[in-house]
């Protein structure tokens, strides 16, 4: 049952597949660098000269020293914008608060005043959907000053726009999922919802400002000359106006009254699965780096991969001899029961059929899901077409789907085609799905794709007689292929968070551990699966 | 042999009679004063007896309650222990008359020797030599120099009224002798208004060596010498058996000069005959004169035990219940070598000021001996001595004896008062006395060296923002996809704030940013080494973080709570509490009093700090809670103001 490797970790394969995963470890570690850096030195500097703690300080010193801190999008808005929204101008992760799970969320008023872009919405709403999916207390440090106005069409009016974060919060209360907000800078219009819709709100005096209209508008709507302390500062809303219940000193009182908030949620986490004793695997996670090939269209067997993540490397394996292109089965991620599903090349009717079975059975037991995506999609042509592949693919579709136990994804080499459904992609709403430096995700590769267009086009030619050359198919080609390699790059996905993060894959196993630990704080409902075409 | 015995004392002496009498089966009635209920003496004890308030007049001076407390128990003799009544003749008196023993000398010894006069006539009659010198009311001035000369000079000019080194002068020539007499004289009419001298030998290099003498009335022994030379203003620091130097003929004849002074007074009991030695040009049996007897056991005894290997309390007992001396004069063994420091809850730094505080932690070394009657947890009150232990090691030679003890006193652990254990360190290190060259000067001389305060170092500070940090254990700890989060940490240390930045890397691995300075720190078994090295154990106790850095001495830290912060700056309460334990040494304003804010209201001694307590804000004093002299636990309300009239 253990699991046996068969890398050889002083060979030339070995040592070349390490270093171009570095390599491609070393970009997106510079992009989260650049991301965590936030607006630059000189915001940062007239940032701290107000009195105010840096972002990632706030987060640093409300969560518990030394805990583990799962960031969420850390790269997002990486490229877009002009770079203008470093981890598109909020932070936002699960930490832990007297040993409490939450959900952080806070602004980052070095990044063009902490305003809403498009993507930062889309963070703002991401975490709120992990903590109600998950049923984590959130925490919203707010220092922000609402909408970015140049962007405003695609932020405010939309269903997952602005105004998505009060409904969340409205919702998630409804829930007993605690909402607390610590008010440690602007909070302007819109944003003045997020303390006023918390379930306890704090703010700091002389720095903390909660209104619906600041000074300047109010002197132009009605005239009225007004400081913005006096319209809405820590003291009107502590004395006078009850949108805040406490008064912070600065930064740090704040933080801490908000980790006291959380001292009496009285929260206990639900008995969900029956944890063991964790263990480290047999295999060290850091030679993932080694056994992993490079290029991604090397096969290689993905149990190197379960061998390096699982307790004690062993594996139960489910139906090991049918299917083998989906490798399935039972094992521990630091003490908690898990079923993996793996893919080991393209997935054929065997395969979903037994990914089908597998996902009732973890359903049925209550057992969380891990996905290991390295997937070229369902195998095509006659005889699978004819089999009705479709038909055994909708099958493991429909239970991913519907099944009620919590899914994590991990894309670890390709993510292409239905393969990304039927292997609970984005769509199928995982409790997080993250991916590594050296994964691709696309509708189809480029070549494939390219050669899809090719195809068409020289048919038309050909049909009006005439003629192509394969210098200019290949100038035809380049383009889209191109296209294809940038967009189906790790940092392309996650700016635009298609995924909850892009991380070191000897980290792997602790954020599946993190991730199920975070997930499990919600309880599993009994799963009611759709019709399964038989 | 007694049955059952009283301790009329308290603290480590009790303690250590308690036990020799229970290993020699003797039931125990402790005495104790309201202060010491819950003492460890009182806890060892088969029985005790409350006889009063805490100052001592109140309870372990009053002979009555104590006989008493013995009658009513069936105690059948009394150890007095040191100190309180143990000299008290009178109390012996009063112990026989009640029928009781007085484990101890007779109350006419304890007489002829408590007048130090006396004392000396005494002494020079049985052929005991005293400092010469001239005591007598001929004060005319040729007279005295003419005394000078019989004394042989450098002589020591004193006035007879003197104190504090007023009216004292050292004369090295017969030359200088009228001047120095004349400007002594001087200085003591302005200091005393009495202008008489006495004349001593001036001794160079005054050594304080003392011999431990045991007699059963009739006969006496002495169990060899202790070497007290090691004083600051007269009270012993370090002692230790036998004296460096000591030679067979100066053992000899100091030995048998004891036995005589103690056969003299027909001597019954443990005492010590102490003598002040010239140790100029080493030891020479013609050039040590008595200076006075302690009819009692004394605090340094175990080192003579440490080296004979008796238990002079099971003497005392057995010679008390009517045996003659256990061991004859050859059959007193002398083994290697021992050492005695005293530890203090003191303040060095601030001149040796007698500190207060409850231990929040207290630990010894395995392998050595600690007598001591506190626990953690307990108080080091105002009312008595602050001693808190006496550590005392033994080896086969001085120089390991001294390690040893250099060693123990780095491993001694106390948190919740300030020691003198850095001072007793340096001591222990001192190269001088190292090489044995002590006397009764060696203090004063390298005072400043001894006692300079040195601040916690960057790898201490470093280890006390960990242990505030408290990171968590396990394969998740410090986890962080990317670069891990700082966390700021604050932490009080005396008046001044540490802060650091904490970047846990991983279990059992972090970076602490201190002014500047990045530090490198991984966890074993014993805690957090810094760079490598463990800046020393590191405990919380108390509410506060105590590194015990060795040589370097013990730090401690409070952790700042933002919310005590921020309730602290601003209160909008009028009380003003007690931020820590401490003894409230002054008020400075009463009932009715303006004050405005950061007006000193108070003052409150704590870890021998004096910490002044201001008005936090504007106000009227409504209330003044406590009085001068009481000692307070932490957040006990002192003083309030009257209710803030609302704007």
């Amino acid at each position: 049952m253990r699991l046996t490797s068969a890398a050889l970790p002083g060979s030339e394969a070995f040592r070349a597949n390490r270093a171009a995963h570095l390599e491609a470890l070393r970009v997106i570690a510079d992009a989260a660098a650049l991301a965590a850096e936030g607006g630059g030195a000189t915001a940062r500097e007239r940032h701290l000269s107000r009195g105010k703690m840096l972002p990632r300080e706030r987060v640093a010193n409300l969560l518990d020293p030394g805990a583990p801190f799962l960031e969420i999008g850390a790269t997002a808005a990486h490229g877009l914008y002009g770079g203008d929204a470093p981890s598109a101008g909020v932070i936002a992760g699960i930490g832990r608060v007297h040993g409490h799970e939450v959900m952080v969320v806070c602004n980052d008023a070095t990044v063009k005043g902490g305003t809403y872009y498009p993507m930062t919405v889309k963070k703002h709403l991401r975490a709120q959907e992990i903590a109600e999916e998950c049923a984590l207390p959130c925490i919203y440090l707010v220092d922000s000053g609402g909408a970015n106005l140049p962007n405003q069409d695609e932020v405010f009016p939309d269903r997952d726009h602005f105004g998505r974060i009060f409904y969340n919060q409205a919702r998630m209360s409804a829930k007993g999922i605690p909402q607390i907000a610590v008010v440690m800078g602007s909070c302007t219009a819109g944003g003045a919802y997020v303390p006023a819709m918390s379930d306890v709100t704090i703010i700091v005096r002389a720095q903390g400002t909660i209104f619906l209209a600041g000074p300047p508008l109010v002197k132009a709507a009605t005239g009225e000359v007004v400081t913005a302390e006096d319209l809405g500062g820590g003291d009107v809303h502590t004395r006078l106006s009850g949108v805040a219940d406490y008064l912070a000193e600065d930064d740090a009182h704040a933080l801490a009254l908000a980790r006291r908030a959380v001292g009496h949620l009285n929260r206990m986490k639900p008995q969900t699965v029956r944890w063991e004793a964790p263990e480290d695997p047999a295999y060290d996670p850091e030679d993932l780096l080694g056994v992993v090939p490079a290029d991604p269209r090397t096969p290689y067997d993905i149990r190197e991969i379960i061998a390096r993540l699982v307790d004690g490397s062993r594996f139960d394996e489910f139906k090991p001899r049918f299917g083998e292109s989906l490798v399935t089965g039972f094992a521990h991620i630091m003490g908690c029961p898990v079923g993996i599903v793996a893919n080991n090349g393209v997935i054929f009717s065997e395969s979903a059929q037994k990914g089908a079975h597998f996902v009732e059975l973890c359903s049925q037991r209550g057992t969380p899901l891990i996905f290991l995506q390295n997937v070229t999609g369902f195998m095509v042509g006659r005889k699978y077409e004819n089999e009705g592949i479709a038909r055994h693919g909708a099958k493991m579709v429909t239970a991913v789907a519907t099944t009620s136990v919590p899914k994590i994804t991990m894309i670890v080499g390709g993510s292409f085609g239905a393969g990304n459904y039927g292997m609970s992609g984005r769509a199928y709403q995982p409790r997080f799905l993250w991916t590594w430096p050296n994964s691709r995700t696309a509708v189809m590769g480029g070549e494939q794709a390219a050669g899809v267009l090719a195809t068409v086009r020289r048919d038309a030619i050909e049909r009006a007689g005439g003629t192509w050359s394969p210098e200019d198919e290949a100038e035809f080609k380049r383009p889209t292929i191109e296209m294809f390699a940038e967009q189906s790059h790790p940092l392309y996905a996650s700016a635009r968070l298609w995924d909850d993060g892009i991380i070191d894959p000897r980290k792997s196993r602790a954020v599946l551990a993190l991730s199920l630990s975070a997930a499990l704080n919600a309880p599993i409902p009994e799963t009611r699966f759709g019709v399964f075409r038989m | 042999m007694f049955r059952k015995i009283l301790i009329a004392n308290r603290g480590e002496i009790a303690c250590r009679i308690i036990e020799t009498a229970h290993r020699m089966g003797i039931a125990t009635v402790a005495v104790h004063s309201e202060a010491d209920a819950l003492s460890r003496h009182v806890a060892m004890a088969d029985e005790a007896v409350p006889i009063g308030a805490a100052p001592p007049a109140d309870s372990y001076l009053r002979a009555d309650r104590i006989i008493s407390a013995a009658r009513a128990t069936g105690a059948q003799a009394i150890h007095p222990g040191y100190g309180f009544l143990s000299e008290n003749p009178d109390f012996v008196d009063a112990v026989d008359r009640a029928g009781l023993t007085f484990i101890g000398p007779s109350a006419d010894a304890i007489r002829a020797m408590g007048l130090k006069d006396a004392a000396k006539a005494l002494m020079e009659k049985v052929g005991v030599p005293v400092v010469p010198g001239y005591h007598g009311a001929n004060q005319d001035d040729a007279h005295l120099e003419g005394a000078a000369e019989a004394i042989g000079y450098p002589v020591l000019i004193k006035a007879v009224a003197g104190g504090g080194g007023k009216g004292m002068r050292k004369v090295t020539r017969a030359a200088d002798f009228a001047a120095a007499l004349a400007s002594a004289r001087s200085e003591a009419r302005n200091a005393f208004g009495n202008d008489a001298v006495l004349i001593e030998k001036y001794i160079e290099q005054p050594r304080h060596i003392e011999v431990q003498v045991f007699g059963d009335g009739t006969n006496a022994v002495h169990l060899y010498e202790r070497d007290c030379s090691l004083q600051r203003r007269h009270q012993k620091v370090i002692e230790e058996a036998p004296a460096p130097g000591m030679t067979p003929e100066m053992r000899a004849a100091m030995g048998d000069a004891a036995v005589r002074a103690a056969t003299a007074i027909g001597y019954k009991g443990a005492g010590t005959i102490e003598f002040i030695v010239d140790g100029s040009q080493g030891l020479h049996p013609d050039r040590f004169w008595f200076m006075e007897m302690n009819t009692r056991l004394q605090v340094e005894h175990p080192v003579t035990e440490a080296v004979t290997g008796l238990d002079l309390v099971e003497w005392q007992l057995r010679v008390a219940a009517g045996e003659g001396l256990p061991l004859t004069q050859d059959q007193i063994p002398l083994n290697g070598h021992a050492f005695e420091a005293r530890l203090y809850a003191e303040d060095v730094p601030a001149g040796f000021l007698p500190a207060t505080g409850r231990l929040a932690h207290l630990a010894f070394p395995p392998g050595i001996r600690a007598d001591t009657g506190v626990r953690t947890g307990d108080a080091i009150s105002p009312f008595y001595d602050p001693m808190i232990a006496k550590v005392i090691t033994h080896g086969p030679t001085r120089a390991v004896a001294l390690n040893r003890l250099a060693r123990a006193l780095e491993e001694t652990e106390v948190a919740g008062t300030v020691t003198n254990l850095a001072f007793l360190g340096r001591l222990a290190r001192h190269e001088g006395f190292a090489r044995g060259e002590v006397d009764t000067g060696l203090i004063e001389r390298d005072l400043a060296a001894l006692t300079e305060a040195e601040g916690p170092s960057l790898a201490v500070q470093a280890a006390a923002i960990l242990e505030a940090a408290a990171l968590p254990e396990g394969p998740l700890s410090g986890f962080a996809l990317w670069a891990p989060l700082r966390r700021t940490v604050t932490l009080a240390h005396g008046g001044d704030e540490v802060t650091g930045v904490v970047l846990a890397e991983g279990p059992g691995r972090a970076h602490v940013e201190i002014a500047g300075e990045t530090l490198e720190a991984h966890r074993d078994a014993g805690g957090w080494r810094i760079a490598g090295i463990s800046p020393g154990r590191v405990i919380r106790a108390g509410g506060a973080i105590h590194v015990f850095a060795g040589a370097a001495g013990t730090f401690s830290f409070a952790p700042l709570d933002p919310l005590d912060r921020a309730a602290a700056a601003h209160a909008h309460s009028g009380v003003i509490e007690a931020p820590m334990p401490g003894l409230v040494k002054a008020v400075m304003v009463g009932a009715g009093d303006t004050v405005v804010a950061g007006q000193p209201l108070a003052i409150l001694e704590a870890m021998k700090m004096e910490h002044t307590l201001a008005a936090p804000r504007d106000g009227v004093v409504a209330e003044v809670m406590v009085e001068p002299g009481t000692q307070v636990e932490p957040h006990a309300p002192l003083i309030r103001l009257e209710e803030e009239q609302a704007p």
